[in-house]
C-alpha cells in the first residue's frame, strides 16, 4: 500500500495551518469572557508586607483582583515537583512550597503575586500596573556557586545551603580504583549552558467555569493534557477529574516548556469560578522568558580513564544542577535518571560513577527541554572522548570505534540496558556521507581564503520511549508512563484513531494514520486521529521524550491486533471459512485462495447491524488497548560537524552538517528528516547562539528576542540527513524515536569542530564570536610568549 | 475610539476601534481572523506579517488607524479561491515546510512578498538570498531547512 509504513506520505493535517485555520488557545473566544493580566514580581528574591489594590478596582473594566492569600484560602494546592529523588543518605529531596500566586515570599523575576481580570486586555494589564505590592527586597543568588556558597541567602527554609538534593549513581570504590590505575585521564570543567525552550505559540489558557454544572472546561497550550487534568485536580484541588474537562487544541511547538502545569492555568480556572467569567490569558513573549521552564543550567567537572590500549576503564562526573525558585513537575528527574543513566554513552566502560547536587537559586524553574539530561550526558561524554582523543594523539573517530559497545543486550553501570544498536555501522555512514577522507584537502583550501577549518563528531545515545511503569516507579516517578489508544471502526467502516499522545508539531495525524493504513490497506483519508481532549480520549500520558511512536503508536497497534482479530472473526462467520485463511487487503476482507470476499466498509457494517454475527459476539467493533513499555528505547548515532572560523573576527559557519541515526523502524522518513532537523537546529543554538542569563540579582539579561539569539535561517546549514538502523526488539513495530536526538547529538560535534579548528579546547557554549575570538588570541598570544 | 475601513481580503471591513488597537489585534480580535499569529512583543518573530497594499509588513507594528483606507491580505485571503491553494502554500505542504503551524501563516506572507518583490527588481532568489530574507521570520521547529527549499519551490511554481 503506498500510504504504508515507511513512505513520504504528506501531512493530512498541513492544510488547516497552511491557510491560516489552525485553532490554537489564543483563538478561542467564550461568550462572557473576560482577560487575566498577572502582577509579577520585579524582584528576584523578597518578601511581600502588603498589596494594595484599591487603585486598579476603580479602574474602569477590572472585575476582580485576586491575590494567593484568597488562593490558598480557597485550599488551592501548592505546586508539586512529580519525581522524588532520594539523596546518598537516604533523605528525601526538599521541596519547597510553591503556591500559584506567591503569599509571603517571592523567589524568582516574574513569580505571580496577583491576577487581575478585567473586560478587556488592555484594561487587564493596565490594572495589573496599578497593583501595589509592597516587598522588602532580599539578597538573591542566580547560579549555583553562589547558591551553594557559605552564607548564602536562603530560598526555602526546608532546604539548608539551598540544596535540593544529593544524588549518586553507578560503581563508586570500582571507579575510583579504574581511574587511580589508568594509564592515562582526562579531567575537564564543563558547563551546560541555560536555555530558554521558546516554543513560537506564547502558552495560553482559556478557563470556563460553569456554575449550573459545577463545572470546569479548560482550554490549554498542553503537550499532555490528560496529566495536565489529574495534576490540577488531584494536587491543586481545583476541580475533581470528572468535573474538568482540559482541551489542547492546536499547540505551536512545545519542546518541554508545555509539559508542566503552571501558576497561570491553575489561576485562571480559580478565577472563574470566582468572578463567574470565561477568563483568557495569553501570555507575551516577554512574559515567555519570565515564566516559562527553562532547560538545561549543569556545572560538571569529568574524570576519564584509559589504559595502555586506549580502553576507557573508568568515568567519574559531579555535576551540579540549577533547578530555579522552585521544583517544577519534572525537574528533579532531568539532571538524575534522565542525564546520569546516560553518561556511559555507546562505549563500554567497566566503572561509571556520578554524584549530583541540586540547588534553589533566585530564577524561573528549570525543568525538560528538548532532550532533557541526555543532551548534557552526551555533550560531556562526547567533548571528553574528543578531548582524550587529542591528547592521546589517536583518530577521534577510532578511539570511539575501539570502545564502542558491540553486543546486545548491553548493561551499562548506570541502570540502562541498551537492546540494540550499530553504532560503528553510524560511524562509518557519517564518514562517508561527511567525505572525512576529504577532510585535510578541504582545510588547506580553507586556510588558504585564511579560514581555520575544523571537524568534529558526536556519538550520541539517548534513552526515550519512557518507560517501563513499575521501572519508573521504582526509581520515583509518581505516574506511570504507559499509553492509551482506542480504534473505532465506524459502520461505513471510516476509522478513528484515539490517543493519549499529543501532537503538537510532529504529525502524528499522517503518521499514525498510516500505521492503520498499513495495517488494514485503507486509504490515509479513511483515518482520522482524534487526540488533546480529556472528553474524548479516556486518558493518556501525553507527547515529550519521543514517546509517541515507541509507546504511543504501540498502544495503536495492540488495539489494531484486536479490531484485526475481530474483523477476522466476523468474516469468517459470514464467508463459511477459517479465521486462518482470512486476509485484509485492497478494502476487502477475503478468503485466501478463493474468490470469496467481503467489501472493508461491509465487515463495519455487519458489526453495528448486528444481523448475522458468530455466536455470543458483542456487536460493534471499538477496541482500546494500554500498552507500558518493556524497555527504554535507544535510538543512537553520529553526527559530524564541519566549520570554518573567520579568525579576524571569531565568526563561526558550519559549513557542512552531516548525521547518522538509528531510529529503528521509519513510519515516514520525510517527517522524520523533519524532527531531525529542528533538532540539530536547536542544538546549534545551543551550541553557537543561545544563553538565558540572568545578572548577579537575578534580574534576567535575555528577556526578549532582542537579547536571547534565536537561530535565523541564515544562521544554519542544509542538514545532510542520513538513516542506518537497527531495529528496537523492545516494542511491536521495532520503533525507537526520534523527536530529540538532533537536539541531544549535534552540541558537542559543533564545540569539537571549532575548538579543532582553533586549537584551542578551552572553549564554552555559546560559543559566540567574541569568546570564539578570545579563545584564538588566547592562542596566538601563548605561541607569542613561547 | 476611531473609525477604521479597509479592505480585507477583498471585502469592505469597519470598526470603531481604541485609538492604540495594534492592526494585529484588529485582524484577530475585531475581524476573527486568527490565521494571523502573535509570537513576539517586540516586533522579531515575523508570525503577524500581513500584506499592506502589496507589502509585507508586521502587523503587530502598525496601528490600525494607520491602516486606514489600505488594502490589507492575510493568510486567509492569499489563495484564488477556497478550494486550492496558493502556489506558496502548495510548495509550503510538498516539502514539509511547516510542523507546528504557528510560524507558517507569516513565512508564507513574507515568501510571497519576497519573490514578488525579486521579480520586479528583476533579481535571482537563490538560497542565501532566501536565508537572508528570512532574517525577520522566527521558526522554532523546522531548523529552516524544508522552508527555504519550500521557498525556492514556490518561487519556480509562482513564475511558472
Amino acid at each position: 500500500m503506498s500510504e504504508g509504513i515507511g513512505t513520504r506520505v504528506l501531512r493530512k493535517e498541513d492544510k488547516r495551518f497552511l491557510t491560516g485555520k489552525g485553532r490554537y488557545t489564543d483563538d478561542i473566544v467564550e461568550p462572557n469572557q473576560a482577560y487575566a493580566a498577572f502582577v509579577r514580581s520585579p524582584h528576584a528574591h523578597a518578601e511581600i508586607n502588603g498589596i494594595d489594590k484599591s487603585a486598579a478596582l476603580a479602574m474602569e473594566g477590572v472585575v476582580d483582583v485576586l491575590d494567593g492569600h484568597q488562593l490558598t484560602g480557597d485550599e488551592i494546592g501548592n505546586i508539586i515537583c512529580g519525581w522524588g529523588i532520594t539523596s546518598k543518605d537516604g533523605t528525601p529531596m526538599n521541596m519547597g512550597a510553591w503556591s500559584a500566586l506567591a503569599t509571603a515570599k517571592v523567589r524568582y523575576v516574574g513569580d505571580a503575586v496577583c491576577v487581575v481580570i478585567a473586560d478587556t486586555k488592555a484594561q487587564a494589564q493596565a490594572a495589573a500596573e496599578a497593583v501595589d505590592v509592597d516587598y522588602n527586597v532580599l539578597p538573591a543568588v542566580s547560579n549555583v556557586l553562589a547558591s551553594m556558597a557559605d552564607g548564602a541567602p536562603q530560598i526555602h527554609e526546608n532546604a539548608p545551603g539551598n540544596q535540593i538534593f544529593d544524588w549518586e549513581i553507578g560503581l563508586k570504590d570500582e571507579t575510583d580504583a579504574a581511574l587511580a590505575g589508568a594509564a592515562h585521564t582526562t579531567t575537564m570543567d564543563i558547563t551546560n549552558n541555560r536555555l530558554s525552550p521558546n516554543p513560537m505559540e506564547p502558552r495560553s489558557a482559556v478557563a470556563t467555569y460553569n456554575e449550573a454544572e459545577d463545572h470546569y472546561t479548560l482550554y490549554t497550550t498542553s503537550q499532555n493534557p490528560h496529566v495536565a487534568r489529574l495534576v490540577l485536580s488531584a494536587f491543586y484541588n481545583v476541580a475533581p477529574e470528572h468535573k474538568l474537562r482540559v482541551i489542547a487544541p492546536d499547540v505551536g511547538g512545545g519542546f518541554g516548556a508545555k509539559i508542566y502545569i503552571y501558576p497561570e492555568e491553575i489561576t485562571c480556572l480559580w478565577a472563574s469560578m470566582k468572578t463567574e467569567r470565561s477568563i483568557k490569558w495569553t501570555s507575551t513573549r516577554s512574559e515567555a522568558f519570565l515564566t516559562d521552564a527553562h532547560g538545561r543550567d549543569h556545572v560538571s567537572t569529568a574524570t576519564m580513564g584509559f589504559d595502555a590500549n586506549n580502553k576507557i576503564v573508568g568515568f567519574k562526573v559531579n555535576t551540579k544542577a540549577n533547578l530555579g525558585g522552585y521544583m517544577s513537575l519534572f525537574s528533579s528527574s532531568v539532571p538524575t535518571y534522565l542525564y546520569a543513566t546516560l553518561l556511559s554513552g555507546q562505549y563500554n566502560i567497566p566503572a561509571v560513577y556520578a554524584d549530583v547536587q541540586t540547588y534553589y537559586t533566585n530564577t524561573v524553574p528549570v525543568d525538560a527541554y528538548r532532550g532533557a539530561g541526555r543532551p548534557e550526558a552526551s555533550y560531556l561524554v562526547e567533548r571528553m572522548m574528543e578531548t582524550a582523543a587529542r591528547e592521546l594523539g589517536v583518530d577521534p573517530g577510532e578511539l570511539r570505534r575501539a570502545n564502542f559497545v558491540q553486543e546486545f543486550p548491553h548493561q551499562t553501570p548506570v541502570i540502562m540496558a541498551y537492546d540494540s544498536g550499530d553504532f560503528a555501522g553510524n560511524l562509518d555512514q557519517a564518514k562517508a556521507a561527511a567525505d572525512v577522507a576529504g577532510f585535510e584537502g578541504r582545510k588547506a583550501e580553507a586556510a588558504r581564503r585564511g579560514k581555520l577549518r575544523g571537524l568534529g563528531y558526536s556519538n550520541y545515545i539517548e534513552a526515550c520511549g519512557i518507560a517501563p511503569s513499575a521501572a519508573v516507579g521504582s526509581l520515583g516517578a509518581g505516574v506511570g508512563l504507559w499509553e492509551s489508544a482506542e480504534v473505532r471502526v465506524n459502520p461505513v467502516g471510516t476509522i478513528e484513531i484515539l490517543t493519549g499522545s499529543h501532537s503538537h508539531g510532529q504529525g502524528h495525524e499522517t503518521t499514525f494514520a498510516q500505521l492503520v493504513s498499513d495495517r488494514f490497506d485503507l486509504p490515509t483519508d479513511n483515518i482520522q486521529i482524534v487526540h488533546g481532549d480529556t472528553d474524548k480520549v479516556q486518558f493518556g500520558m501525553g507527547t515529550y521524550g519521543s514517546r509517541s511512536g515507541a509507546v504511543g503508536m504501540s498502544a495503536i497497534s495492540k488495539a489494531l491486533d484486536k479490531v484485526e482479530a475481530k474483523v477476522k472473526k466476523i468474516a469468517a462467520h459470514v464467508l463459511e471459512a477459517s479465521e486462518d485463511d482470512i486476509v485484509i487487503e485492497g478494502g476487502e476482507v477475503k478468503v485466501k485462495g478463493t474468490d470469496k470476499a467481503m467489501g472493508w466498509h461491509e465487515v463495519g457494517l455487519s458489526a453495528y447491524t448486528a444481523h448475522n454475527l458468530p455466536e455470543g459476539m458483542e456487536p460493534g467493533l471499538k477496541e482500546g488497548a494500554f500498552y507500558d513499555p518493556t524497555n527504554f528505547t535507544f535510538p543512537a548515532g553520529c553526527y559530524i560537524c564541519e566549520v570554518e572560523v573567520d579568525p579576524k573576527t571569531g565568526v563561526t559557519e558550519i559549513v557542512q552538517f552531516t548525521a547518522s541515526d538509528d531510529f529503528g523502524t521509519i513510519i515516514n522518513p520525510m517527517i522524520v528528516e523533519g524532527q531531525v532537523h529542528g533538532g540539530i537546529a536547536q542544538g546549534i543554538g545551543q551550541a553557537l547562539l543561545e544563553h538565558a542569563v540572568y545578572d548577579d540579582d537575578g534580574q534576567l539579561l535575555s528577556g526578549s528576542y532582542m537579547d536571547y539569539t534565536m537561530p535565523r535561517a541564515d544562521d544554519l546549514p542544509f542538514y545532510n540527513v542520513n538513516h542506518h538502523s537497527t531495529e528496537c526488539p523492545g516494542n511491536p513495530l521495532g520503533m525507537k524515536g526520534c523527536g530529540e536526538a538532533g537536539a541531544i547529538g549535534s552540541p558537542p560535534a559543533v564545540i569539537n569542530a571549532i575548538t579543532s579548528a582553533i586549537g584551542n579546547n578551552n572553549l564554552s557554549m555559546p560559543a559566540t564570536p567574541a569568546k570564539v575570538w578570545a579563545a584564538i588570541n588566547e592562542v596566538s598570544a601563548a605561541q607569542a610568549a613561547e | 475610539m476611531t473609525k477604521v475601513s479597509m479592505t480585507v481580503n477583498g471585502k469592505a471591513r469597519s470598526a470603531e476601534v481604541p485609538d492604540n488597537t495594534l492592526l494585529v489585534d484588529y485582524i484577530r480580535e475585531n475581524l476573527r481572523l486568527t490565521g494571523t499569529h502573535v509570537g513576539c512583543d517586540t516586533s522579531q518573530c515575523g508570525a503577524c506579517v500581513v500584506h499592506v497594499d502589496g507589502q509585507a509588513v508586521k502587523a503587530c507594528t502598525m496601528l490600525a488607524v494607520s491602516a486606514q483606507g489600505s488594502d490589507i491580505t492575510t493568510i486567509e485571503g492569499v489563495a484564488a479561491s477556497k478550494n486550492e491553494l496558493h502556489p506558496m502554500q502548495l510548495a509550503f505542504k510538498e516539502n514539509h515546510g511547516l510542523q507546528c503551524g504557528f510560524c507558517t501563516p507569516g513565512m508564507i506572507m513574507t515568501a510571497t512578498d519576497m519573490v514578488e518583490r525579486y521579480k520586479a527588481a528583476g533579481k535571482e532568489l537563490d538560497e542565501q538570498s532566501i536565508r537572508e530574507e528570512l532574517e525577520g521570520n522566527i521558526c522554532r521547529c523546522t531548523g529552516y531547512h524544508n522552508i527555504v527549499k519550500s521557498i525556492a519551490d514556490g518561487a519556480s511554481k509562482m513564475n511558472a
